[in-house]
Parts: structure tokens; C-alpha cells; sequence
């Protein structure tokens, strides 16, 4: 268990949780850039607004 | 169309909207009145009139607080209440809960602000308010939540809007750093005193940890989801990009929170928290533009209504100043400009083109445009919206332009040397050199709140004629 002592620093939790956002944040850009139909199906709810009247 | 609007007002919850609507035009007279008084006295020392309780240190939080929270939150409330609705197609949740959350809001900003005026503080920044308060916040803001997501969870749409996304950000973002930031121990059950659980570097970041997430969630995210509805409804086209919403808001999610210790820099605290600071905040300019540039562009192809609708004016400049903020933000989060700036009235003025151009500009859009729906009518007059525009702008600009001379030079003033290595200027000799500009700041405030009270007495007056006008005269709202 001596590992998990590596997680009780700052110094180390910081960068790591840096790199896992910063990951997750690749992913929401190919997701939402990534496939051209998926990214007209999102498109769509832009008029969401416009329909509430 | 009166057919339609009878059904809105049963299929929606608007009488707390409206009742939220009102409250946030009397706090906005309230907060920027005494803003504008506590800026004279900045200039003439002699209105504190020996009189404790209306001292600049006791004024100012009763300022921030009738602004931020009475204004501002009044605001967020209403436009949060309205566009949920609206665009999940469900009433409120809970109306006895929408009921709790108005007049617990309230209560806290009358409370915060008898409290300050008395002398009570716990002195921590846009959180002065003793704990007995914090707590009646902290039921007020749960309240909330279990409303707001409550009324999404039974929405009819089966996509939730980007705004609420924002609204949903900032409502958790909001009770993160309410709680951790006033962790205290009382001095007693009775007592308003307490001790922070934090005490010296610690204290500080925390702080600032709540500090500037106040600023990016409550008065940045919030406000961009009030955009992301308004600006498209006011323009009668939907937003330029959808999918630039949705990276706008993970980006500034995800970087807003790393970024408050840049207003500690060259403390007592670690360096390299003050670095990663300033790194994201110059990368927090990437998300604001990417907001700024998509707010902006769904006027593309109709430019004209800039010159016909005084609202679409209001909302469009308030992204404009949204845009400059959020430049000038991340240029003074930078170690060397922020020497210069920190401890000046450059951050004044920062903070207060961002507070009254972007969060005030795009209320009064938001109002403009709620207000004659929620009472079924049409504005009084748009010559006055015109009007407060323009008393609005020129306020705004006088204001900051003032701050940013006064600032650059008490910087300059504060760090010049003569020949020998002795401080070229006594401190007393950078307060005289300030005074004509704060008497420009005060002037300043004086145009913006003449705008605001512009604003009401229009709003007054569309009010009335909408309790007035018989269901059957009512024109068709835009």
C-alpha cells in the first residue's frame, strides 16, 4: 500500500489530474468535431430557444 | 398570441420571475446608489460625516453585496428560472420551493447588508457575511439546486439546452466554494464572530480559490448561459455554432478553477502556484473569446439590428466588454504587469468593466427582453432604452478610463526611485495625485446609476400598462 502514499502529494496529484482533464477535454473536442452527422445532430439543438414560444 | 401567453403563464411559473424581476431593479438602485456615494467619498473624505456606520469599510461590502448578490443574484435567479422552463417546456419543480428561494434570498441580502452596516465582518472578500448568514445561504442554495435540476429532470425536451449547462456549472461551482470558503468555527452559538478553519498562506488561497470562482462561475458562467438564450431569442436566429457552446463551456469549466491564486502573486505562498495560475489564465482567454466570438457572430448577417433594436445594443456590447475583460484579465494575471497592477485601482477598474460592461449590460438586455413577456405587453418606451444605453456606455467608459490612469500611475508613482534608491514619491503624494480621477470614477457612476433609474421608471410604467391592458388589447410580443 506503500504506493498509494505517491497520491498524498500535491506535486503528484496536480500534473496528474492535469493530464487526465486535459485528456478528457481531447476527447470532448473529438467528440463533438469528430463525425460530421453527429456534429448536425448537435447542430439542431441550437433552435431549441426559438421553438419555446 | 394572448391565447398562447394565457397558456404560458399556466404552463409556466412566472410569478416568482416576476417578483424576482422587480427585486433585482430596486437592488440595482440600491447597490450602485451607495457605490456611488462610497466613490465620492473615496474623492471627499468629509461625506463619511464622522458617522461609523456609513464609513467606506462598512459601506463597501453593503456595495459588493446589494450588487453581486441583490442585483446580480435577483437576476440569475429570475433569467435562470425562466429560461429552464422555457426551454424544457416544464413548470418549476416546486413552486413552494421557487417561493423559499425569493424570499430566503431576501432575507440574507437585507440581513448582510444590516450586518455590515453595524460593523460585523468576517472579513473575506465578496464573503463578509458572519456565519449564522453563510448558513441561511447554504439552505437558500439548496433549495435551488433541488428546483432547478428538479425542473430539468421533468423537462419535455429531451435535449438540455447549452444554458442550462452553464446555469448547472455554476449552481454546483457556486455551493463548492460557499461551503469550503466559510468553514469556521463560531466563537459561540449567539456570537456573530468566528474563526476560519484556515489560517495564514492557506487562508489566502482559499480565498482567492472562492474569490475569482465567484467571478468565472457565478458572475462568467451564469451570465454566458443567460447569453446563450437571450442573444439568439433577441435576434431572432439561433446561436452561430452549437458545437462551439459545448467546448466553450468543458474549456472554461475546466480552467476557471486553477486560477485564482493569480491574485496572490508575489505572496507569501508557493511559486509555483502562482505560475500555473497565471498559465491558466492565459489560457482562459481561448474560451471567453470562443464565447465572445459565438455570442457575437449569431448576429451574423443581420448587423442591422444593431442600429434598430436597443437591446440587441445592450447585449452585443455587454459581449464586447465580456471580451475585453477577459483580456485584460489574463494580461494582468501575468507576474510582471501584475506588479505594476496589484494593490492599484487598475484592478478596480478590471473588475468593474467586467461587472458593470459584461454582468450588468447583458441583465439589462435580459430584462428588456423578459420583462414586457412576463407581463404580456410591450416596453413603455424604446427611446429610454435608448437612453439608458447611452448613459450606460459613456458611465462604463468614464469609470474605467479613470481607474486605468489612476492605476498605471500609482503603480509607476509607488515603484519610482530617485538617484540615490529612495522612494522618488511619498505615499500621501500618489492619494493627491488620484483625487481627479476618482472624482471622474464618481461621475462615472453617477451616468450609469441616472441609466438604471432611466430603466426602472420605463420598466414601471410597461408594468403597469401590462396589469392594465385588457387581455384582448395585447399586442404580440416580439
Amino acid at each position: 500500500m506503500e504506493w498509494l502514499m505517491w497520491f498524498t502529494k500535491f506535486e503528484n496529484t496536480k500534473p496528474l489530474a492535469l493530464v487526465i482533464f486535459f485528456t478528457v477535454f481531447c476527447l470532448i473536442l473529438l467528440y463533438v468535431f469528430g463525425d460530421r452527422k453527429r456534429g448536425e445532430r448537435l447542430e439542431r439543438h441550437k433552435h431549441i430557444p426559438l421553438q419555446d414560444d | 398570441m394572448t391565447t398562447a401567453s394565457v397558456t404560458a403563464n399556466e404552463q409556466y411559473n412566472y410569478e416568482v420571475i416576476r417578483k424576482f424581476a422587480i427585486m433585482t431593479l430596486v437592488w440595482a438602485v440600491v447597490g450602485m446608489l451607495v457605490g456611488v456615494y462610497i466613490a465620492f467619498e473615496l474623492a471627499f473624505p468629509v461625506l463619511n460625516f464622522d458617522i461609523p456606520y456609513i464609513t467606506f469599510g462598512r459601506l463597501r461590502p453593503v456595495h459588493t453585496g446589494a450588487v453581486i448578490f441583490g442585483f446580480g443574484g435577483s437576476i440569475l435567479f429570475a433569467t435562470s428560472y425562466y429560461i429552464v422552463q422555457r426551454t424544457c417546456q416544464a413548470r418549476l419543480f416546486s413552486d413552494g420551493l421557487a417561493n423559499f428561494t425569493f424570499w430566503g434570498w431576501q432575507a440574507i441580502i437585507v440581513l448582510a447588508a444590516l450586518n455590515h452596516v453595524l460593523g460585523f465582518s468576517q472579513g473575506r472578500e465578496y464573503a463578509e457575511m458572519n456565519w449564522q448568514i453563510d448558513i441561511l445561504i447554504a439552505i437558500v442554495w439548496v433549495a435551488y439546486i433541488v428546483n432547478f435540476v428538479g425542473t430539468l429532470m421533468k423537462r419535455k425536451e429531451s435535449h438540455i439546452y447549452v444554458a442550462n449547462w452553464f446555469f448547472i456549472a455554476f449552481l454546483l461551482a457556486v455551493a463548492l466554494l460557499h461551503i469550503f470558503n466559510n468553514l469556521a468555527i463560531p466563537v459561540s452559538l449567539t456570537s456573530p464572530y468566528s474563526y476560519s478553519l484556515f489560517a495564514g498562506a492557506q487562508d489566502a488561497m482559499t480565498q482567492w480559490w472562492y474569490g475569482h470562482n465567484a467571478v468565472g462561475f457565478y458572475l462568467t458562467a451564469a451570465f454566458l448561459g443567460m447569453m446563450y438564450y437571450f442573444v439568439p431569442k433577441q435576434a431572432g436566429r439561433p446561436v452561430y455554432s452549437y458545437r462551439l457552446s459545448i467546448v466553450h463551456f468543458w474549456a472554461l469549466i475546466f480552467m476557471y478553477m486553477w486560477a485564482g491564486t493569480h491574485h496572490l502573486h508575489w505572496t507569501a505562498i508557493p511559486d509555483w502556484t502562482s505560475t500555473l495560475a497565471a498559465t491558466f489564465s492565459i489560457m482562459l482567454l481561448l474560451p471567453s473569446w470562443g464565447g465572445m466570438i459565438n455570442g457575437i457572430m449569431t448576429l451574423s448577417g443581420a448587423w442591422d439590428k444593431l442600429r434598430t433594436d436597443p437591446v440587441m445594443r445592450f447585449l452585443i456590447v455587454s459581449l464586447s466588454f465580456y471580451g475585453m475583460s477577459t483580456f485584460e484579465g489574463p494580461m494582468m494575471s501575468l507576474k510582471d504587469v501584475n506588479a505594476l497592477s496589484h494593490y492599484t485601482d487598475w484592478t478596480v477598474g478590471h473588475v468593474h468593466s467586467g461587472a458593470l460592461g459584461w454582468v450588468a449590460m447583458i441583465s439589462f438586455g435580459a430584462l428588456y427582453h423578459m420583462v414586457p413577456k412576463l407581463w404580456n405587453t410591450r416596453m413603455y418606451s424604446d427611446k429610454l432604452i435608448n437612453v439608458h444605453f447611452w448613459l450606460a456606455t459613456i458611465g462604463i467608459l468614464l469609470y474605467i478610463t479613470a481607474m486605468w490612469i489612476s492605476g498605471i500611475m500609482q503603480g509607476l508613482m509607488w515603484r519610482a526611485f530617485d538617484d540615490f534608491g529612495n522612494l522618488q514619491y511619498s505615499f500621501v503624494e500618489s492619494v493627491a495625485a488620484m483625487h481627479p480621477f476618482y472624482v471622474m470614477r464618481g461621475i462615472g457612476g453617477v451616468f450609469f446609476l441616472t441609466g438604471v433609474l432611466v430603466m426602472c421608471y420605463n420598466m414601471a410604467k410597461t408594468i403597469r400598462q401590462g396589469k392594465v391592458e385588457p387581455a384582448g388589447a395585447v399586442p404580440a410580443a416580439a
